[in-house]
């Protein structure tokens, strides 16, 4: 009652740093069971969510855990018994996870978990990089990449909306710092908005004396295999479901997102792709070359796994150059996101040049004229090796 | 004392452990005492195995399996699950190996207890990594053989003491206790339902290939570790002192203790002797 009264019925405009946009974002999903070990730059987020618990906004059991393993695991055992859990890490703190993120795709448990985009040691680093997430894209959670703090914030509800459908957990992610320190003027939905789009979490089968059940029991061969199949089976649908997802938020809250989103693409001759608030700093470059005469344009990568390769070739096939920003690299392949470009494209006759660059790893900042200089020199880019710039 | 047990079985028959395994034994003790309104989270371990494979459940309670080293954190995480949904009654209790607790767990199981959270956590020890064939743990006693302490020559290191380590965290209730010993371990199993908060409760548990003995001398061996003094029965009390809740008549020599297993073949009689004023100090620690 009080925290109605407090963020009122009806959405409000409002000016907040990234992190308490996301803790919003997580208030509104009304997560029974919240577990959490802080790490910069993520540390933000729990810090507001265990105030909103403190003072009752929000009705939720915070576990102070003792690591980031611990995290995950206590969200694990909380979904397994029927509640609906978040977590929130970042950098080594997602890697320490990677065991239990397996675990959780495979024991098709749904959960939430925001990553503050951050580079890994060695050397020490704790400024912005996607390594931490790109490297595990190969666990069984999707992966959501936000421009803005209103963009992280809707995609909690639709992630909720769509994990719980799909019995898979789904990671969304800020860049640390850049994202999760900066202030933004946003739309904060009200609590009775989400409330009729996000239906509670009522499992077919939970952890209950009732009705016991084994879960995650040891599988022989046959049907681990069937297991596993069925996790990529679901992962094909997922794409399906999120534009369902999608186009209901539109209908609901006005605001439409995309797992690929073009920004100035269809006449362009050189289009930039990313993922995350980069896309923040093409589009501002992307606007200077268009005012020069220059047919640029970029797609932000929202959705990074499932992979929607489908939509981008539909996007980019008639393009000239493709040059992708990777926030990350796989050491002795290529850019994370230029590989699955590449992956996406072997089979289509008609497909853009790919150019890979790797480009502010460990917060090295990228200015838009960098991305002008790029775009400019777009066809002096090797086509074939990695282009560290920076 | 005759313990009135109760003909429901909540860990079956046809489940994968060997002859004369003591962790299932106690397991199917534990789960009488405890009843249907308990739900598991189990590790890996033995027991992970001895559960059965999907499609097939030798529980007949919720189980969840999980991750070596998380069993204390999922099960908070079922904990507050429960306490969020407002749910009562129910018992939630991790069964882990001694792998799972004095090793790969502690960090989860210290986290857990420093919390208070609300759980029963078991170590069922048969004092090696015996899933994996064998191999020596900190809670593998001194001079024991195992895969990776082949020789058996060298007394190597003493057994980690995770009574001690649990202690220190103030839990809401602390007891070791030995299927031999049925009425002690029920009774220790029924103060520990009738609590809430942090309960541990430590097992011996006899490993028949891993301790090198014959199935059908389980029994009597386990029984061995607590005449010896090897693996006194202890309950902390009121004041969270630890207590003995069995005093033999007299103890015996742990000689006895040693020469019964193949496991210990290795150990010279100088070893022995220094293993026997050990213990003695131990006990004479309980008062």
């Amino acid at each position: 009652m009080q925290a109605e009264l407090k963020h009122g019925a009806r959405e409000s405009r409002e000016m907040m740093l990234g992190s308490d946009a996301i803790a919003h974002g997580v208030r509104l999903c009304r997560p029974a069971v919240i577990s959490a070990y802080p790490i910069t730059p993520q540390t933000h987020i729990i810090e507001t969510l265990s105030e909103m618990v403190d003072t009752g906004e929000l009705q939720s059991q915070f576990i102070k855990v003792e690591s980031e393993m611990s995290a995950i695991a206590a969200c694990l055992g909380a979904v397994s018994a029927g509640s609906r859990s978040f977590t929130a890490t970042s950098s080594h703190g997602l890697a320490m996870m990677h065991e239990i993120l397996h675990w959780f795709s495979g024991a098709r448990m749904p959960l939430v978990m925001v990553n503050a985009n951050r580079a890994l040691g060695a050397p020490w680093n704790i400024w912005c990089d996607q390594s931490d997430s790109m490297s595990q894209r190969d666990v069984g959670w999707l992966q959501l990449y936000c421009e803005t703090a209103q963009e992280a914030l809707d995609s909690i509800i639709l992630a909720y909306w769509l994990s719980e459908q799909i019995m898979l957990p789904v990671m969304v992610m800020i860049d640390g710092f850049i994202l999760s320190h900066t202030m933004e003027q946003l739309l904060l939905p009200s609590q009775r908005e989400v409330d009729a789009f996000l239906p509670p979490y009522r499992p077919a089968i939970f952890l209950d004396p009732e009705n016991p059940k084994t879960f995650c029991a040891a599988a022989a061969a046959d049907n681990f295999y069937q297991l596993k199949k069925a996790i990529a089976a679901t992962m094909e649908t997922a794409e399906t479901l999120l534009a369902e997802g999608y186009a209901l938020f539109a209908g609901r809250f006005g605001r439409s997102y995309g797992h690929v989103e073009p920004y100035c693409c269809d006449d362009a001759e050189v289009v930039f792709c990313c993922a995350g608030a980069l896309s923040g700093t093409v589009r501002v470059a992307v606007d200077q070359l268009r005012q020069e005469g220059h047919r640029i344009g970029l797609v932000k990568l929202r959705l990074f796994r499932p992979f929607p390769g489908a939509a981008l070739i539909r996007l980019l096939a008639g393009t000239k150059r493709l040059v992708v920003l990777n926030r990350s690299v796989s050491f002795g392949a290529a850019g994370t996101i230029a590989q699955e470009l590449r992956a996406a494209f072997y089979r289509e006759d008609c497909r853009p040049q790919i150019h890979d660059v790797i480009i502010s790893l460990g917060g090295k900042e990228v200015f838009p004229a960098t991305i002008r200089e790029i775009a400019l020199r777009a066809a002096e880019l090797s086509p074939t090796e990695s282009i560290w710039i920076g | 004392m005759l313990w009135n047990v109760t003909t429901t079985e909540y860990l079956t028959s046809g489940h994968m452990a060997c002859p004369g395994c003591g962790a299932s034994l106690s397991l199917r003790h534990a789960l009488k005492v405890l009843g249907g309104q308990t739900i598991v989270v189990l590790p890996a371990c033995c027991m992970s195995i001895i559960a059965g494979a999907f499609p097939s459940s030798a529980f007949s309670v919720p189980l969840l399996h999980v991750p070596f080293a998380t069993a204390a954190a999922c099960a908070s995480g079922v904990r507050r699950s429960l306490l969020a949904q407002g749910k009562k009654g129910v018992s939630v209790m991790v069964w882990a190996g001694d792998g799972g607790t004095f090793d790969i767990g502690l960090q989860a199981l210290s986290g857990a207890a420093e919390r208070h959270e609300d759980f029963i956590y078991v170590c069922y020890d048969n004092e090696a990594y015996m899933n994996t064939g064998i191999q020596r743990s900190s809670a593998t006693p001194q001079g024991a053989w195992t895969t990776t302490t082949p020789a058996g020559k060298e007394l190597q290191y003493e057994k980690k003491d995770v009574i001690a380590i649990v202690k220190a965290h103030a839990p809401a209730y602390l007891a070791t206790a030995n299927i031999a010993y049925p009425d002690d371990f029920m009774a220790k199993f029924e103060r520990a339902r009738d609590l809430s908060g942090f309960r541990f409760l430590h097992l011996l548990s006899a490993c028949p290939p891993g301790w090198k003995i014959d199935s059908s001398e389980a029994l009597h061996i386990s029984r061995l570790a607590v005449e010896t003094g090897i693996f006194p029965l202890l309950e902390q009390d009121e004041e969270k002192n630890l207590r003995l809740t069995y005093v033999p008549q007299s103890w015996l020599p742990v000689a006895a203790y040693f020469q019964a297993q193949g496991r210990f073949k290795g150990l010279a009689e100088e070893d022995i002797d220094f293993l026997q004023q050990e213990t003695e100090r131990k006990i004479a620690a309980y008062g």
